[in-house]
């Protein structure tokens, strides 16, 4: 139970999504934009999350979609996880998202949600970000296509009245080859440690990390180390590990040398499966 | 304060309700309607007590605001009646205090329900999302293979 008090609206369209919110905003309610408000109720009933304008996006028609359209997979940022789960359209995406939270939550965290959220893990976004998606927003302007790799820089820069509506990703990446692996520090269901997801295309490998710093990323850098084709894996691992952005968690969870630790045995697991940096 | 009157559809009953926006379906359920078979457990979505039907799959009802589940078929543990499952856990003592055992049915119901041919790792899947203090696994594990069995062979 939420102990502030504030508006709920569950507009049908974004256009009147997009109205409601600039009304609240000018009437001083700081309003904010829900889908599967997982984490809006457990950061708020801690008080870490504060609105009086709740807008619920979860309706719109246009976030529910999973279609095919002109060489993209476009896919509505309301669906939950566990129908894309079920969907199965984007096996990287698949295999990514079937590792946050548990099955039952999976019901509730939307793909938008989960991307544009305040944990640090924010999984769902490593495949889309390794796939060069096109992130499809809306707000006051309009509509608004950007490439994931230009407007995410620690987390989605929406602009204010803006939110995730659809997420596109062109078909010749889904079937790329790929792992995902995620790594705990006990049981099948703690809190993650590091999740790292990697796509093999164009004969390179790509990867992007969750849970090493405080937001995911995917580095360039990281990546030119790890496809360079000198050197061995171990190599090739440590001049990619020299690239890491900063700074490096340091919590109960894990201390900032465990994590780095366990990160270069995740990238030889990656190597194991899409050996990296070999001529073929 | 934010109240809004709703309707909600619980065990195939319609029912009104005030509700301040911030009031989770559990709260709801238990608090104004008296079905306090879904149980407060974490409050945080980590140990699904709570755990209830929105249209068949299974949902924390602490993930969830009453005013959410408008126009949504909601079912409680007062809403299974001597179901496979039930009889399961009864049958192998799947609980020890009780309090999980709702929470373990209705995830283990949509399980039947939806995945009439879970395999071994899609169970450990949807049951990872319960926890029981008294660490009934083995026995509730066991209730919910013979169920899906028993379902199968019916």
């Amino acid at each position: 139970m939420l102990p502030f008090s504030f508006e709920y609206e569950r507009p049908k369209s974004f256009q009147e999504a997009v109205t409601r919110f600039q009304q609240a905003d000018q009437s001083g309610k700081e309003p904010m934009y829900i889908s599967g408000a997982t984490e809006f109720l457990t950061l708020g009933r801690i008080n870490q999350v504060y609105t009086e304008a709740a807008i619920d996006v979860k309706g719109i028609p246009e976030g529910k979609v999973i279609q095919f359209d002109q060489g993209y997979l476009v896919l509505g940022a309301n669906l939950t996880l566990t129908e894309l789960e079920e969907a199965n359209v984007f096996p990287l995406l698949t295999s990514t998202s079937k590792q946050i939270a548990d099955h039952t939550a999976r019901g509730k965290i939307t793909l938008g949600g989960n991307i544009c959220g305040q944990i640090f893990y924010r999984e769902a976004v490593l495949p889309l970000l390794l796939a060069d998606s096109q992130m499809v927003m809306v707000g006051p302007e309009g509509v608004k296509v950007k490439p994931i790799n230009e407007i995410f820089y620690e987390r989605l820069l929406l602009q204010k009245g803006e939110f995730l509506i659809q997420v596109a990703t062109d078909t010749r990446y889904l079937h790329a080859p790929f792992i995902s692996i995620k790594r705990r520090q006990q049981w099948d269901t703690g809190y993650p440690l590091i999740t790292i997801a990697a796509l093999k295309i164009d004969r390179k490998v790509r990867v992007a990390i969750s849970g090493l710093c405080p937001f995911p990323f995917r580095s360039n850098e990281m990546e030119d180390a790890l496809n360079n084709l000198e050197g061995s894996p171990q190599e090739k691992i440590q001049n990619a590990l020299a690239s890491i952005p900063s700074p490096i968690l340091d919590d109960v969870e894990g201390s900032s040398e465990y994590r780095l630790f366990v990160l270069q045995n995740l990238l030889l697991d990656v190597y194991e499966a899409l050996k990296f940096g070999e001529r073929e | 304060m934010k109240l809004h009157t709703i309707q909600l559809k619980i065990n195939d009953e319609q029912q009104t309700v005030t509700v301040r926006s911030g009031d989770t379906l559990l709260y709801t359920i238990r608090k104004q309607l008296g079905l306090t078979g879904a149980k407060p457990g974490c409050l945080n979505g980590d140990c699904g007590a709570c755990t209830i039907h929105v249209d068949g799959w299974p949902m924390k009802s602490c993930l969830m605001m009453a005013v959410e589940g408008e126009g949504k078929q909601i079912t409680t543990i007062e809403g299974l009646k001597d179901t496979p499952i039930q009889q399961a856990f009864v049958q192998h003592f799947a609980f020890q205090c009780g309090y999980c055992t709702p929470g373990f049915i209705m995830n283990g119901h949509s399980l039947l329900q939806k995945k009439p041919d879970a395999d071994d790792s899609t169970i450990k899947e949807w049951l990872e999302s319960n926890i029981c203090r008294c660490t009934s696994y083995s026995e509730i594990e066991k209730a919910i293979k013979f169920a899906l069995e028993k379902n199968k062979s019916s």
